[in-house]
């Protein structure tokens, strides 16, 4: 797409509903959405999902949809649930998808806050947890559902199944023509576009209300920074409740008109990533890692000439596969072998992965190990990071082709303003600023200044090169007694580029040491495990293990070693540390559903662990709850061993 | 939702059917009536007789005396292949699938049943064959979908954990569309989560294609939550027929099975 036509429709269509018609009228047989159905890929065209959307919206006013009513939308990404989104613009509504593993009570808050008038879900699951809080829900009047399995005998009033409401929608057409289309045209850009709920880390949910301006806008912008165009395929598998789905998915590719994978189930999702093959594609850390981990397992298992061939050609691509990458000259030996490589080693296991027709990959969030990035790099996979949050419809700054490092998170997209305030507090405004926190203006206040910055509560600076480095929550950052600065999430990232350690939780802050909870990677300790003939039971029982503390041991002296290299955290090295018992979980509480920690909660509910942390024992007692995914409680007791590390001396530059 | 379901017609029964081995004798003058629709719970002690009911109906035994009637009309000497073509299918107390095969593979064998072009087209895959594999695949597909095992589609059943491999048996049963389903311990050796799931999967198949289901069970709480009717054998001996709560109540049940201080 050129730049200026991607302005110019930009102008004339402000908003998705009709940025939908317009695709639907340019290209009308190209594809919007897919989704494996039956083991196949099913196709719907951009004509088709605009009829979709637009009966689904009849339908919804048949049933006395008034603008700016709220449709919650829950479950997995779906064709439908996208159709469902589009619909509520058309009227003039507003989506409110919301997590889909979220247990009932955690959507009665959201359900409630955000005054819900329908609900478009995807399945019986879904359903149930709706009917479970409905006596509590007296604005919820209709629940749609997608899948009619397991329905017949629900009687509920105001349950409906999508299809009788396309139905319902083309006979409400032939009774109101140009309904749809006046509809549509009413709205415009500063209207909201759709409200996110925010899983925050700390206190209740923040309804983020963006505009079509905010979202249209930012992805324009996004599209113009990595020159996409409408031949792009992406895979939507993160849930539609964050941001960046309805931004990647959803926005982008009403804008330049590509195509939208959905999977087949969760548990799919790798395989239909292998069968599409995107072009553009989306993940957090933790998805790349565990790629990785996957690999190298498999590499471990393969015959020893193939294994010996991988490890020699892995090195070429360590020496230039990130320099050829980014463009710069490496001698016509090297270029050869990396030719040859491809052949052998990096195009089939490219393939194998699914991102062979791979040409920008992004990874955001947290914090990239640089071992896992300089990985995908050096297979000539133009993974970049990017920094953003819900509030800035997800972007802010983006690494640009060829200015890629794994500290930083690139410079700031077209038409965004950064600033540094002078406590080191990352500060933004753009077109993606949010219009504000639905029903908390106090909350916005503390968030947005009345000039539209941004105040991110993240700290970090602005780097020799231009580009924005990002060290840790602005608030979490704290002191230890001797003075020295502590920033638990730098530390705990650290610690989380281990492969064998999937989250660390470090503690610190006016204490005399830095200790750790660990939560060991089950598949990548357990494979370690079966090599070393150890038996096993469950994660508590892997996680208690002598051998086990031994290997996590050494990768906290690793750690140590990192740090002690840091005039300004040598003191804040690892001097004890624990394996919990069971893995932190978002259903617990313990982890918000992006699966970032929350600190506070985990340190008050295992406030036992963290007294024995800093005490002279060596083994404590736990007595912890859990609650299952369908929301019922039980408990596990452990009796976890502490085990000491020696801080290292700080060491020299020069070593 | 129980209020709604209908129950049919008696489309299988047992009528005092006797079997013996040798001197050893596993069922006496037993009489069970399966309708249409129903989830029919045989539960029992160890050696009560359970399994060897089962096989009785689906003929892999013949009973010495007494007859078993399908739909009314007694069957004689009628053997396993027979009876699963008349729409009669089961699973195993021990999974008996085939290891190496893909979950794919292992589900469409159930469809053998219905399959109707010769060996010879279906070694060439030619010809009519190839427009019926294809109606085959989707009524695989359909199951796969239905079980939720898109995942393992193609990951031969050796390497699936035990609990998946019980479900996709039930999926090789279910390939057979059967209008009756014997379920030999359906959920032996699971754990708790798998146990719902494979309870959830037996309620939908009861309820989306209306299939009648005899099952084995030793779970308790299991049996009482999904069945509509429960028969007791205890030494070879039905000693109690009815309702889960009925059942429950019976004191011959209590003593024999549940125990007196229940």
């Amino acid at each position: 797409m050129q730049a200026s036509a991607g302005k110019g429709t930009a102008k004339a269509h402000d908003t998705f509903p009709k940025l939908l018609m317009e695709q639907a009228r340019e290209r009308p047989n190209g594809v919007f959405l897919r989704e494996k159905d039956y083991g196949i890929w099913q196709s719907w065209t951009w004509q088709h999902s605009a009829v979709q959307a637009r009966d689904l919206a009849l339908g919804l006013a048949a049933h006395g949809f008034r603008r700016e009513d709220k449709v919650a939308i829950i479950g997995d990404n779906r064709p439908v649930l996208y159709f469902a989104a589009a619909a509520a613009q058309a009227l003039g509504g507003v989506p409110v998808p919301i997590y889909q593993d979220s247990i009932a009570d955690e959507m009665l808050y959201i359900l409630d806050h955000a005054e819900v008038r329908f609900a478009v879900v995807e399945d019986q699951e879904q359903v149930d947890k709706l009917l479970q809080i409905r006596d509590r829900l007296p604005r919820l009047e209709m629940i749609v559902y997608d899948d009619p399995r397991g329905m017949r005998h629900y009687r509920e009033p105001g349950l409906e199944w999508y299809q009788d409401m396309l139905q319902r929608g083309q006979r409400f057409d032939s009774d109101n023509p140009d309904y749809y289309e006046t509809e549509v045209a009413v709205g415009k850009g500063s209207d909201l576009a759709i409200m996110l709920y925010t899983s925050g880390t700390t206190g209740k949910p923040k309804g983020v209300m963006l505009s079509y301006d905010n979202l249209v806008r930012t992805s324009y912008n996004s599209i113009l920074h990595d020159h996409l165009t409408d031949q792009e395929e992406v895979l939507a598998y993160l849930p539609m409740a964050w941001v960046g789905d309805h931004l990647f998915s959803y926005g982008e590719a009403i804008c330049a008109g590509f195509t939208v994978n959905c999977p087949e189930s969760g548990a799919t999702v790798l395989t239909d990533l292998r069968e599409i093959g995107p072009t553009y594609f989306f993940a957090p850390p933790r998805i790349w890692e565990n790629l990785l981990t996957t690999v190298m397992v498999r590499i471990e298992d393969a015959a020893a000439i193939k294994r010996r061939m991988f490890h020699y050609f892995m090195k070429v691509a360590e020496r230039v596969g990130v320099r050829m990458l980014d463009g710069e000259p490496v001698s016509t030996r090297d270029r050869l072998l990396y030719r040859l490589g491809d052949i052998l080693v990096y195009g089939p296991l490219k393939d194998n992965l699914g991102f062979g027709k791979m040409r920008v990959a992004y990874t955001a969030g947290e914090a990239i190990g640089p071992e896992i990035f300089s990985f995908y790099r050096s297979l000539g996979i133009n993974i970049k990071q990017i920094y953003g949050m819900t509030e800035a419809t997800a972007l802010v700054c983006g690494q640009s082709d060829g200015h890629v490092h794994a500290e930083t998170v690139g410079v700031p997209l077209p038409e965004v303003e950064l600033r540094i305030s002078d406590g080191g507090e990352v500060q933004f405004r753009g077109p993606g600023t949010f219009i504000g926190y639905f029903k908390n203006e106090e909350a916005t206040a503390e968030t947005k200044t009345a000039d539209g910055w941004i105040l991110s509560g993240d700290a970090g600076y602005i780097d020799d090169d231009g580009q924005l480095r990002i060290i840790d929550r602005a608030k979490d950052v704290g002191q230890l007694n001797d003075g020295t600065m502590f920033a638990p999430k730098y530390i705990e990232n650290k610690l989380k580029f281990s492969p064998f350690i999937r989250e660390a939780v470090a503690y610190g802050d006016q204490k005399n040491y830095v200790s750790v909870f660990i939560n060991i990677d089950l598949e990548a300790v357990g494979n370690w495990a079966e090599r070393r003939g150890l038996a096993y039971t469950s994660y508590t029982d892997l996680a208690a293990q002598d051998e086990v503390y031994t290997l996590i041991a050494g990768e906290i002296d690793k750690v140590n070693a990192g740090l002690a290299g840091d005039t300004k955290l040598s003191g804040s090295q690892i001097q004890r540390f624990l394996v919990l018992h069971k893995e932190l979980d978002p259903d617990d509480n313990e982890l918000t559903r992006t699966r970032k920690v929350r600190r506070k909660f985990v340190a008050e509910k295992y406030e036992t662990l963290i007294a024995a942390l800093y005490s002279e024992a060596d083994r404590v007692q736990i007595d912890a709850k859990v609650t299952f995914e369908d929301g019922r409680e039980g408990s596990i007791t452990a009796n976890l061993r502490i085990l000491d590390r020696e801080p290292l001396a700080p060491l020299a530059k020069a070593s | 939702m129980s209020e709604d379901r209908k129950f049919g017609e008696v489309i299988l029964s047992a009528r005092e059917i006797s079997l013996s081995f040798g001197a050893v004798t596993a069922l006496t003058g037993v009489s069970v009536d399966v309708r249409e629709h129903e989830i029919l719970a045989i539960i029992g002690p160890n050696g009560a007789g359970k399994t060897s009911l089962l096989n009785c109906i689906n003929g892999v035994y013949h009973p010495q005396q007494g007859a078993m009637l399908f739909e009314g009309v007694p069957r004689i000497n009628a053997g396993p292949a027979e009876i699963a073509r008349k729409g009669i299918a089961r699973t195993f107390q021990n999974v008996a699938l085939f290891k190496g095969m893909s979950t794919l593979d292992n589900i469409m064998t159930g469809r053998n049943t219905k399959v109707r072009s010769n060996i010879f087209w279906q070694a060439l895959y030619w010809g009519s064959y190839v427009k019926e594999e294809l109606e085959h695949r989707r009524a695989v597909e359909e199951i796969i979908d239905f079980l939720e095992i898109q995942a393992i589609r193609k990951t031969p059943v050796g390497r699936l954990p035990y609990g998946m491999q019980k479900r996709v048996e039930l999926g090789r049963a279910l390939a057979a569309q059967p209008r009756i389903l014997l379920l030999d311990e359906p959920m032996a050796g699971m754990n708790v989560e798998e146990k719902e799931d494979m309870s959830r999967f037996i309620l939908d198949v009861n309820d989306e294609f209306g299939t009648t289901i005899v099952l084995i069970e030793h779970d308790m709480g299991v049996v009482m939550d999904i069945s509509d009717r429960v028969v007791v054998l205890d030494y070879g001996r039905k000693i109690a027929d009815g309702t889960p709560d009925e059942v429950r109540a019976e004191p011959a049940v209590i003593e024999a099975y549940l125990g007196v201080s229940a």
